[in-house]
């Protein structure tokens, strides 16, 4: 497993050494336009209230283990998302922390758990904002576990080992994060000539680029933690399962 | 043992991603650059205003940093905890052999 993985970071350096460019984390205050504004809060304000309830469910009815473990899961989106990590393209961009939830609770939590990372980032430090929250949501909180979720699924079913599954889906988490949200500026702001392919090419190059190596560092810390649980958490991942709230079967 | 020999190298994976980038790209000024994709807004709708503002903006570089620092410390504080409390319950004991 370690091979693959040195093999795939390996080329991934390579691959990327030439791009020169700056890097960029959440949609600003004010920089969606507010038609776009409302469209994504629209779009997140269904996830915002299911993910609510499943996150009550598990305060409410889960036993203290699993419920610190819950804790522990944000406190890593908290860690991550505060990190700002220089990357080979010359500029500096944040890990999201959203695949080690989602992953072992399932998408739905982190929704909540995420938004209130970009809700104090939002208040506090003037990174993202209020009328962009609905928009960084979508990418963050929503996307980034359904997607670490997913491809954890599919990882383990298709046989790749447990540590690399893991990898895989903050890694592809961490991406899909920042596609989105250069899909979600190309579409409020298409270009002059080529529309939306046009500038969603140019935003992408500054979001998607930057993150490839970030999103490795942040599947890395991932799969470190996520060690610690195999060998310290067995009863609270078994739990996990049970429930299925997560992706269930952490084994291998 | 193996356990440990594979977080220590991945650690050392995580340490070279992170200092590469000084190595690869000395002139560069790793600004943290939500600026860049605002410039990039501005070079495709060169009229465009933000029409909101932040409700508050940290007054310095040093109070955004106290800040940013802070959410750090308390993420990594639950995390610690954490994994000091399950080794402990893992090994109790100052002298259990493991």
């Amino acid at each position: 497993m370690q091979k693959r993985l040195r093999v795939v970071l390996a080329s991934l350096l390579f691959v990327f050494l030439p791009f020169t460019r700056a890097g960029a984390m959440h949609i600003a205050e004010g920089f969606l336009p507010a038609r776009w504004a409302g469209i994504w809060w629209a779009v997140s304000l269904p996830f915002l209230i299911f993910g609510m309830k499943k996150l009550r469910e598990i305060v409410e009815e889960k036993p203290t283990g699993v419920k610190i473990l819950l804790a522990v899961a944000g406190a890593f989106v908290f860690v991550l998302s505060s990190l700002k990590i220089p990357s080979i393209t010359g500029s500096c961009s944040h890990p999201t922390g959203i695949g080690l939830g989602a992953v072992l609770f399932g998408p739905w939590p982190m929704v909540i758990l995420g938004s209130i990372v970009l809700i104090f980032q939002a208040l506090l430090l003037a990174h993202g904002g209020i009328t962009t929250l609905g928009a960084n949501v979508f990418s963050m909180a929503i996307v980034g576990g359904f997607v670490a979720y997913g491809a954890y699924k599919l990882a383990k079913k298709t046989g790749v080992p447990g540590g690399f599954s893991v990898f895989l889906a903050a890694f592809l988490a961490n991406l899909a994060t920042y596609i989105v949200t250069s899909v979600q500026l190309a579409g409020a702001f298409p270009a002059s000539e080529g529309g939306f392919f046009a500038a969603l090419m140019k935003f992408g190059s500054v979001f998607a680029v930057t993150q490839l190596p970030l999103a490795a560092v942040e599947g890395l810390l991932t799969v470190l933690v996520f060690n610690f649980l195999r060998s310290y958490s067995k009863d609270e991942l078994a739990q996990l399962s049970e429930f299925q709230l997560g992706a269930s079967s952490y084994e291998g | 043992m193996r356990a440990k020999l594979r977080n220590i190298l991945v650690l050392s994976l995580i340490i070279i991603l992170v200092v590469a980038p000084f190595f690869v790209n000395q002139n560069a000024s790793f600004g943290g650059a939500d600026g860049e994709a605002e410039g990039i807004i501005k070079g495709l709708a060169p009229k465009y205003k933000p029409w909101f503002g932040s409700f508050w903006t940290p007054p310095s570089g040093e109070i955004e940093s106290l800040l940013f620092s802070l959410q750090a410390a308390v993420g990594a504080l639950i995390i610690g905890y954490y994994i000091g409390y399950k080794r402990a319950k893992h090994e109790p004991g100052e002298n259990s052999e493991q």
